[in-house]
């Protein structure tokens, strides 16, 4: 794990990346890695996340900024720049339920090929994929995720990159922490080593590659 | 009583002690204002959170604890919080006793449609079609009829939720059940006749003889 200036670890994302990011209508987003990524003027992302929050709110500054060009998400409804922008065809939207969106991350980072769900079974969602029959019950087959970055936001982390989370900040971080090739954890707290106790850390130190320095 | 108001007080009536439900947003968060007296419902919120209180008091907002609208919410004693992940296997894995949903269409087979209107409203499905397809009880939250057109269809011609069935609906006209597969007719709403409610409603409904009023 390596400290990091929030510039320079931005700096380490290019053009066209793919980033998974943390948080649900922007609680549990890193706020300060999203101002950078639109000060840096980067384009030509995937994000994949929940939902790409409100105009002027975590995710939705990217979209805001023409900063992403593909979304997956399960939620862009409250976020009419969103659906502006995939209705004019500048941004390529997957809608994914929330429940197979998560379990795809979380797929991606355990070393599965995909997952088996019985959601989406007979719907739209089920278009173009494999059905598979298992003790009587049709699944879909879901593809696993992965990207070459995640953004992820802790309330604590220690100095080594421990990772502990607060109240419903929670939510997609852990998972996505697992996913990606390079993990980028903003934390809104950092404390010394043995302050997160064992039995409190969520995220384990190995799986950070930077941590965000207080700004 | 307002529609909303009925519908919310009548599904409340469904509530049981040490119940694990989840809400959706509209008309079913009305149904947490309702729990009868005695009895102790754990709501989760999918963005990671069982024991969902109230809104808190102006100036006690915590900017970290929300509903799944990323509204300010309490917790209440004995909460816990989560991931997604395990959020969404409480969901998926038949944790969850019961959802109450909103809807745009529901069928004489219980199918349910409410998650997109094609050319119009395509927000993202969030975390409905894994609560349709997964809560052990659904529960559907919806006016009966919308610019005079019944919502309790045939046939649903908007995209479905999902393809298990919902297992009741309560509009401020009727309670509907689906037993073996076909719309029937459980209660009416006070003041509401059985015909009124044939009359507004496009699906084919079973009536038996007697049809008791809901007792709110």
């Amino acid at each position: 794990m390596r400290t990091l200036t929030v510039a320079d670890a931005v700096a380490l994302i290019p053009d066209g990346a793919s980033l998974m990011i943390g948080g649900f209508m922007g609680v549990g987003t890193p706020e300060r890695v999203i101002d950078e990524l639109v000060r840096q003027g980067k384009r030509g992302l995937t994000v994949i996340a929940n939902d790409t929050a409100l105009p002027g709110v975590g995710i939705g500054k990217l979209v805001s900024a023409d900063a992403v060009s593909k979304v997956i998400a399960s939620h862009i409804g409250l976020n009419p720049e969103t659906q502006k922008k995939m209705i004019a065809g500048a941004i390529e939207v997957e809608l994914v339920p929330q429940g197979t969106l998560v379990e795809r991350i979380r797929a991606g980072g355990f070393g599965l090929g995909g997952v088996l769900t019985a959601t989406g079974v007979g719907t739209v969602v089920a278009e173009g994929k494999q059905l598979i029959a298992l003790a009587g019950k049709d699944y879909l087959v879901e593809p696993a995720l992965r990207a070459d970055f995640a953004l992820v936001n802790a309330f604590l982390a220690d100095y080594l990159g421990n990772l502990s989370y607060a109240l419903t900040a929670r939510n997609f971080n852990p998972v996505m922490a697992m996913a990606a090739d390079t993990v980028i954890a903003e934390a809104d707290n950092i404390v010394p080593v043995g302050l997160i106790s064992p039995d409190h850390v969520v995220t384990p130190a190995p799986l950070v590659d930077y941590l965000i320095a207080q700004g | 009583m307002d529609a909303q108001t009925v519908i919310a007080k009548r599904i409340a009536l469904e509530l049981r002690d040490a119940m694990l439900v989840n809400l959706g947003i509209g008309i079913p968060t009305q149904v947490a204002n309702y729990v009868p007296a005695g009895i102790r419902v754990f709501f989760q919120s999918e963005n990671g959170l069982i024991g969902t209180g109230a809104p808190p008091e102006e100036g006690m907002q915590h900017r970290l604890l929300t509903d799944a609208g990323g509204r300010p919410v309490t917790a209440l004693p004995g909460a816990s919080t989560f991931d997604s992940a395990t959020s969404f296997g409480l969901i998926r894995g038949g944790h969850v006793d019961m959802t109450v949903l909103g809807g745009l269409q529901v069928d004489q087979s219980g199918y349910l449609a409410n998650w997109m209107i094609p050319g119009k409203m395509v927000p993202g499905m969030g975390g409905a079609m894994d609560l349709a397809s997964g809560a052990r009880r659904v529960v559907i939250a919806m006016q009966h009829s919308a610019k005079g057109k019944s919502k309790v269809v045939k046939a649903c011609t908007l995209p479905l939720t999902s393809v298990r069935p919902i297992d009741l609906l309560v509009t401020e006209m009727a309670v509907i059940a689906f037993p073996g597969g076909r719309a029937t007719l459980q209660e009416t709403a006070p003041g509401v006749s059985v015909q009124q409610v044939l009359d507004a409603t496009e699906a084919e409904l079973d009536v038996p003889l007697h049809v008791p009023e809901m007792s709110l």
